[in-house]
């Protein structure tokens, strides 16, 4: 754990809220993030997990502008910016990338693959002789051979095409790669693979990544720190191998324990009962109360903060008994 | 390494699109005549003078028996005279020249109406969206025809009248479909991937939307020229189109159906005219769909 001094994006109380059908029989907003917290060092991979209608990809797709957040703030490398508009969106946008789930949809089929990582090369205004180094640069860099240059997404793997989607984002020199469900689409062996590539450019070049899944083992894999998200809402963060190990909120535990055991032991079940919750209707106090079966009375009526526990994460649940109420979850890293 | 280096350099330019054109034409005959057919057509009515043998207008005295009905189709009159002993084919010929000016001149105008209207109110959406659209569904809701028949009603019949007419009508469909296009492309992965690497809006529409819709363009073009082609046909039909004496297909048939029984050929050349003409533009607007399809942009040389 070196290089970790410096701060590369932190979000602050972030909020995406989507309007509901308008007209006469307005429906409440849907709140797919609600209040989002957290920082990220140079160099360390943050998971993001939770089911889905979670928040997880509305949260990435407002980090890079393509959702715009209601309320909160974003800064990166101390560029502070609350206020959403494109003009102020763009200069962040371009520190912030993202590799999407399909590999079979993020690049355009009219696009041959050094045209698609050109474009990324493109909006760096390069002359055309450094954009066919380049190109041919990223494509080792993602470990492509340069034949493929020529073929279409069409002629190429799913393994190939999220090569390429690593490519066309690396372009660009962003700060930060969002990986949104990036391996999920893929086979084991691949996967590997891919994570692999990943984690040998972040070692080369010090980026950092935001790493979507669902897959508990993936993130525990990949990521220094996991958040937990539920109903917009992160209900636990901390070290990965700590939270996925040692899960400390009931909906983490309900998680964890979905997880297939490859020794085929039957460990304790911590089964949650029920659908995910309506977005636009939310229940009151804590949105994970209906479905948990260890809920108080308070649960129903008030919302719990993210405190810190006994094993140096941090859950948001009234079960919870603080080790110290820091009441901002920096304070899991002083005590980690 | 200096190969793969030309590799990376000729994929930059765009693959040609001609030569992939001329081979798909040597394979598929029927795409060949049709675009044959289409290319004659253009031709024969942009250089009608010099195709047609005779005179559209004149009546020519022999062209009437001594009772007075219409010589049949001969060593003179190749394809016959009409009622009024003009010959029928160069008729047929300056008729082209209507039928084609109207279809892709009407057509053209409705198609960048349409694509315009579509692809602004599709890729902005809300209230924009909105008045775009209901303006669409008013002038969608009026039948075809009889809005064409009420609007040259009202600004009197001439061939510029109705271009603008059918393009006015014809727009409508063009904007529904690339509406609903372009709201799907706009959630594709790689469109918000363009938006996350930083291009901008007319970036995007130009380089991901567009392109996509091209087959779209291409194929509701050349059926409305078909379609056009038609209207002016029934709009000539029913004495309101392209004014007399001016030669056209619809007002041939027109006539022609008067003396169906006794010269045939009065209605037979015009009408089969017509549907090679209309054949020949939707079999040529397959055949361009194939070209500028996805599913065979990988398959080079």
């Amino acid at each position: 754990m070196s290089a970790q001094s410096n701060s590369l994006l932190s979000v602050a109380d972030l909020t995406v809220h989507f309007k509901g059908k308008g007209g006469l029989f307005a429906s409440q907003p849907v709140k797919a993030v609600d209040g989002v917290t957290f920082e990220i060092f140079e160099g360390e991979t943050l998971g993001i997990a939770g089911e889905s209608g979670s928040g997880k990809s509305t949260l990435a797709r407002a980090l890079i502008g393509i959702n715009k957040p209601n309320s909160g703030s974003i800064s990166v490398r101390g560029n502070t910016i609350s206020n959403f508009s494109n003009s102020a969106l763009r200069p962040i946008r371009k520190k912030l990338q993202m590799v999407f789930q399909d590999p079979y949809d993020s690049l355009d089929p009219r696009f041959t693959i050094a045209e698609s990582i050109a474009e990324g090369l493109q909006i760096r205004n390069l002359p055309k002789s450094e954009i066919k180094d380049e190109v041919r640069a990223l494509l080792e860099t993602v470990k492509l051979p340069a034949s493929l240059a020529t073929r279409f997404p069409k002629e190429l793997s799913g393994g190939q095409r999220q090569r390429v989607a690593i490519a066309r984002a690396l372009a660009t020199k962003p700060d930060l790669i969002i990986c949104d469900e990036a391996v999920a689409a893929l086979d084991v062996s691949v996967r590997a693979q891919i994570l692999n590539l990943l984690q040998d450019i972040q070692v080369q070049t010090g980026i950092s990544y935001i790493f979507i899944s669902h897959d508990l083992s993936t993130l525990r894999y990949i990521s220094k720190n996991v958040a937990i998200m539920y109903a917009g809402k992160i209900v636990e963060y901390g070290n990965s191998d700590e939270v996925l190990t040692n899960p400390q909120h009931p909906y983490t535990r309900a998680l964890v324990s979905a997880v297939p055991n490859i020794s085929g032991q039957k460990g304790e079940k911590f089964k949650s009962v029920g659908e995910p919750p309506d977005l636009a209707n939310l229940p009151s106090g804590c949105a994970f109360n209906p479905r948990c079966k260890e809920s108080l009375a308070t649960c129903s009526s008030e919302a719990p903060k993210l405190v810190t526990t006994l094993s140096g994460s941090q859950a948001a649940c009234h079960l919870i008994k603080p080790y110290e109420d820091s009441g901002f979850h920096k304070g899991g890293e002083n005590h980690a | 390494m200096h190969d793969q280096f030309e590799e990376v350099e000729s994929s930059l330019d765009s693959v040609s699109l001609r030569s992939r054109a001329w081979s798909s034409l040597k394979a598929d005959k029927i795409a060949f005549a049709s675009v044959v057919i289409v290319l004659l057509l253009i031709f024969i009515a942009i250089f009608a003078p010099w195709f047609a043998p005779k005179k559209p207008l004149y009546q020519y005295p022999d062209g009437l028996s001594e009772i007075g009905a219409p010589q049949g189709p001969g060593k003179h009159f190749l394809l016959g005279a009409d009622q009024n002993g003009r010959d029928v084919l160069s008729r047929l010929i300056f008729g082209a020249r209507v039928s084609l000016t109207v279809g892709v001149v009407a057509t053209a105008l409705a198609s960048f109406i349409g694509v315009t209207i579509g692809a602004i109110s599709g890729y902005l959406g809300g209230w924009v969206e909105s008045i775009l659209m209901r303006l669409t569904d008013i002038v969608l809701s009026f039948p075809i025809l009889l809005f064409c028949i009420a609007l040259i009603a009202v600004t009197g019949p001439s061939t510029k009248n109705v271009v603008l007419v059918i393009a006015f009508a014809y727009w409508t469909y063009l904007a529904r479909i690339i509406r609903s296009q372009v709201l799907s492309l706009k959630e594709r992965e790689f469109v918000i991937a363009a938006r996350s690497l930083g291009l901008t809006t007319p970036q995007i529409i130009r380089r991901h939307i567009i392109p996509h819709l091209i087959p779209t363009i291409i194929v509701y073009s050349t059926l409305g020229v078909a379609t056009s082609i038609l209207i002016e046909a029934s709009l000539s039909f029913l004495g309101i189109g392209v004014p007399l004496p001016q030669p056209s297909w619809g007002e041939m048939i027109s006539e022609g159906q008067k003396y169906f029984q006794s010269a045939p050929w009065l209605l037979v050349a015009p009408g089969v005219t017509m549907i090679i003409a209309v054949l020949a533009f939707n079999l040529m607007g397959d055949w361009l769909t194939d070209l500028f399809d996805t599913s065979s942009m990988g398959v080079k040389r």
